[in-house]
């Protein structure tokens, strides 16, 4: 099932439906509900491939379907999450693009580009990414350019990209003290808690705490703390 | 008795009854006026308060001290200022309950001024709620704290710049070291400023929204509306509670004008208006303030600081630190030294002797006598247990924790043991309610108020009533052990597992997700003495206010207990217990005299030591029990008060048959194993 090559409008099916599943609970959808510009042909092709299950009106995902959706899903939403991170484009934008990208963005990309922004979560509007092998192994690369705070080694220096909303009131205190979305951040160490400065505050936070706080490594500042190495655990400045 | 007691005790430990109406003016004066103190946790707020009015708040070097509303007077020229301390906030919406408290105030009292104080370090960050309370139409002033930190950082805030971009008065300050305070009295006692104009735009849907909502609200918020509409839309529960209570009909209303906004975004409300806010505020710190481009040389301090968090480094310091905290002052110096001379010494040779001669000689009935000087007496037991025992110790305790508060090592010990209490199913956090319950067990039930989970703040409790020592306990333990290593060893080994697993079963019983750990490390800071000698002295003087009625009254209780015979049939039924844990007839007291209070109990083991009726095994056995056993008749409020009835009882009902069984097993093994202690 590598080399599926799903018409336009048959993803959008696949992934309207598997959000009705998912985030809905509705388990199937009536076929004229989803409102896509050629889904009678989209329908016929799911049909033919064993994707989709169709009686009378309504349609479902089979198993295999299942599969297919959530990867289109999470191209999708990697897309904007590339789109909006890296490459700073506003959301609505990023959110339009991102239909388009995630066509580009075939199966095996994906879990490059999921490395590459340290394997987020959700997307930027907090719909959670069905993770993929790169996530389950916590695959780095070189290039990688958004990371998880828990991820980073003592003294790589970044600005916060974003705070992985789960819980409100841990974002709201991580604002408060002074850990917003571009502000620059150092990580100072990792053990036996995850301590990292911000302007002139140095917060100690749990490993789940740094899984959700997310920096684009290599700041535009350099960092506002100490240029001097102590003791053992090496903090490395200047690496950019 | 107990209860006001109690009172007393939580209005010390906030600095309430402190605040009372003691100052009464000779004439009355020309204006009078209302100033609230706000801000961010662990900027100064109370330093300030105490600097206006002269008056005792607790202050430390960690968020989080002030937890109730402390209120006092100031007499600047003819204007009479009522200054009222609120519990540190960082911001309107509250998140746990010491929040909720500011915002009541803001809400329910008419501030003349609302004076924020703001760590000019962090000014970036404490903006927002500047803009809140703006938002909320506020008379608010800007007190720019801490201004020697920022320049040591490197950091130059300019005062007038903020000024012309807020149009709020700010004023520069120094509190702790007393620089600015002359300024920030004449701005106090001249003119009021106006309101500021500033105003946070949001983005088109929250504006629409609040345009929206602003015509539906009614008076009576006590804010402006538009602060209202901000708190609704970020589903502000206690406003929220308001709007239905105030007008009921136009909820409906306001319900589907906020849907209609949260559908439009994914994430909730309070995050867009919270990123908006920091953003305006980035703007505005960025206008006022210059960091120093050149890297700034770590000082000592900072070093000293990152080696303290260090994996390694930071373990050889924690035993450090706690050995002389623990076994330098509160054993060596407090039992030893302290205790020696007050119990041995000055009661023990001359006032007992003394008193007792003079007792005998002027009342004739030796019944009579008893009371005063006998082996329970008032004087002679009573007074001399609580002055000459248990208030060097606690004194010692209090002077150590206040020196570890003010120095900013309690969030470091937090950070240390994080990963070792999440086991407990607790975080880092309760780090300082378990270090304060060193100290005194009752004072940290309190305390663990600072926790934000239900379950964190039950498992603590119960930690600090099963395996806490206090003090009182920790001295005479530590006093009666030092020359026994191996005793020393065992009890403090017993004693921790006992903490650990009882913990790691409590985490496992009691539902709930582990609380997560954050939390702002400060910066080491040179403790300043006169702060440590206040606030070791007015914790010291609730405590002692605190026991020595108590301990008169239990040996009037004892008294009449023996003359009725009550004493001696609750002795007798102790006694089975005690002896099936391997103690004489004589500990029998003790744990009789540890249900009242844990520290009674201490000193009674003292006593008892002394008199050569407890030693070896059987001493080892009966601190160990004693230690876990009793959560004591105070402590037992508390519980009570802060965790409700039931829970109290449970704690209690789990406890007594847990600690007589931890001693029995423990007397069985020392026996077995033929320990020479």
């Amino acid at each position: 099932m590598t080399d599926l090559e799903l018409s336009e409008s048959a993803e959008e099916i696949l992934a309207s439906l598997w959000v009705a599943k998912t985030e809905r609970n509705e388990s199937s959808r009536q076929g004229c509900d989803l409102e896509i510009g050629d889904r009678e042909a989209g329908l016929a092709q799911l049909g033919d491939l064993g994707l989709v299950h169709q009686e009378g009106g309504a349609v479902s995902l089979t198993p295999a379907g299942e599969v297919e959706a959530a990867s289109i899903i999470r191209r999708e939403r990697l897309a904007e999450r590339l789109l909006t991170d890296v490459l700073a484009l506003g959301e609505e934008q990023a959110t339009e693009a991102a239909c388009r990208f995630e066509h580009i963005l075939r199966k095996g990309i994906d879990d490059q580009v999921c490395t590459l922004l340290g394997h987020p979560k959700a997307c930027p509007h907090g719909s959670p990414i069905p993770p993929g092998d790169c996530c389950r192994t916590g695959a780095r690369s070189a290039g990688t350019v958004i990371s998880s705070l828990a991820d980073l080694t003592p003294g790589q220096t970044g600005t916060i990209a974003y705070l992985q909303g789960t819980r409100r009131d841990m974002v709201q205190r991580m604002l408060a003290m002074g850990a917003a979305p571009g502000a620059p951040i150092v990580l100072l160490q990792t053990a036996p808690s995850y301590v990292f400065q911000v302007g002139q505050t140095q917060v100690a936070v749990d490993r789940e705490t740094a899984e959700d706080i997310y920096v684009r490594i290599g700041g535009r500042r350099s960092p506002p703390a100490p240029s001097r190495r102590w003791f053992g655990r090496g903090r490395r400045w200047g690496r950019r | 008795m107990m209860r006001r007691a109690l009172q007393f005790l939580v209005g010390v430990l906030t600095g309430r009854s402190r605040c009372g109406c003691e100052t009464c003016p000779m004439a009355a004066p020309a204006t009078r006026r209302k100033v609230i103190l706000v801000g961010s946790p662990n900027v100064g707020k109370s330093v300030i308060f105490n600097q206006l009015t002269g008056r005792y708040a607790v202050v430390s070097n960690y968020p989080g001290t002030t937890v109730e509303v402390c209120r006092g007077s100031a007499r600047l020229g003819d204007v009479l200022l009522e200054v009222v301390d609120s519990p540190g906030a960082y911001s309107l919406a509250p998140l746990s309950e010491d929040e909720q408290v500011t915002q009541n105030l803001l809400t329910h009292e008419a501030a003349d001024l609302v004076l924020q104080v703001i760590d000019a370090k962090h000014l970036r960050r404490m903006l927002p709620l500047t803009f809140q309370l703006i938002e909320a139409g506020l008379p608010v002033a800007l007190d720019l704290n801490i201004m020697d930190e920022a320049e040591k950082a490197g950091l130059t805030v300019e005062p007038e710049v903020l000024s012309r971009e807020l149009g709020l008065p700010v004023i520069p300050t120094a509190a702790a070291s007393g620089v600015g305070l002359d300024r920030l009295r004449a701005m106090l006692s001249d003119g009021l400023p106006a309101r500021s104009s500033f105003q946070v735009s949001y983005p088109e849907p929250i504006e629409h929204a609040i345009g929206a909502i602003v015509p539906l609200l009614q008076g009576g918020y006590g804010l402006d509306p538009r602060a209202i509409a901000l708190l609704l839309l970020q589903r502000d529960a206690a406003t929220w509670d308001r709007a239905r209570h105030l007008a009921s009909e136009t909820t409906p209303g306001i319900e589907r004008i906020v849907a209609k906004t949260e559908a439009r975004y994914h994430t909730p409300l309070g995050y867009t208006i919270a990123l908006t806010r920091q953003r305006a505020a980035d703007r505005v710190a960025g206008r006022a303030l210059r960091q120093d481009p050149r890297p700034i040389r770590r000082t000592f301090a900072e070093v000293i600081g990152a080696l303290t968090m260090h994996p390694i480094a930071g373990i050889p310091i924690l035993a450090a630190v706690l050995y002389v905290a623990l076994y330098v002052v509160v054993g060596k110096l407090g039992a030893g030294v302290l205790v020696g001379f007050l119990d041995g010494s000055l009661f023990g040779r001359h006032i007992s002797p003394a008193v007792t001669a003079f007792a005998n000689r002027l009342l004739p009935w030796p019944a009579l006598a008893d009371l005063f000087v006998g082996e329970f007496g008032v004087i002679t037991l009573g007074l001399r247990y609580a002055l000459a025992v248990v208030l060097p110790l606690v004194g010692a305790f209090f002077l150590m924790f206040a020196l570890l508060e003010d120095s900013g090592y309690l969030p470091r010990l937090a950070l240390l043991v994080d990963r070792i209490f999440k086991r407990l199913g607790l975080s880092g956090r309760a780090v300082i309610p378990i270090v304060l319950g060193l100290g005194c067990d009752t004072m940290a039930t309190l305390v663990t108020r600072v926790l934000e989970t239900r379950r964190e703040r039950i498992i603590a409790t119960f930690l600090l009533a099963l395996a806490i020592p206090c003090s009182a306990q920790l001295g005479v333990v530590l006093g009666l052990l030092s020359g026994h290593p191996l005793g020393l060893a065992i009890w403090a080994g017993v004693i921790a597992a006992v903490f650990l697993l009882s913990g790691f079963v409590a985490a496992k019983i009691l539902p709930g997700e582990a609380a997560r750990f954050y939390l702002e490390i400060p910066p080491l800071r040179w403790p300043l003495l006169r702060n440590i000698a206040t606030k070791t002295l007015a914790r010291l003087r609730w405590y002692a206010a605190e026991i020595i009625p108590l301990f008169l009254l239990a040996s009037v209780l004892v008294w009449v207990g023996q003359l009725t015979h009550v004493f001696q049939i609750a002795l007798a039924l102790l006694r089975p217990a005690v002896n099936l844990i391997g103690l004489p007839d004589a500990a029998a007291d003790a744990f009789l005299f540890g249900f009242f209070r844990r520290d009674f109990g201490a000193a009674r083991i003292f006593d008892v030591h002394n008199a050569g009726a407890l030693s070896g095994i059987p001493l080892l056995v009966s601190m160990v029990t004693i230690t876990l056993f009793v959560p004591c008749v105070a402590q037992f409020l508390v519980m009570a008060r802060e965790r409700g009835l039931r829970s109290a009882i449970a704690v209690a009902a789990i406890i007594v048959p847990f600690a007589f069984g931890v001693g029995y097993l423990l007397n069985l093994a020392l026996m077995a194993l033929r320990v020479q202690v």
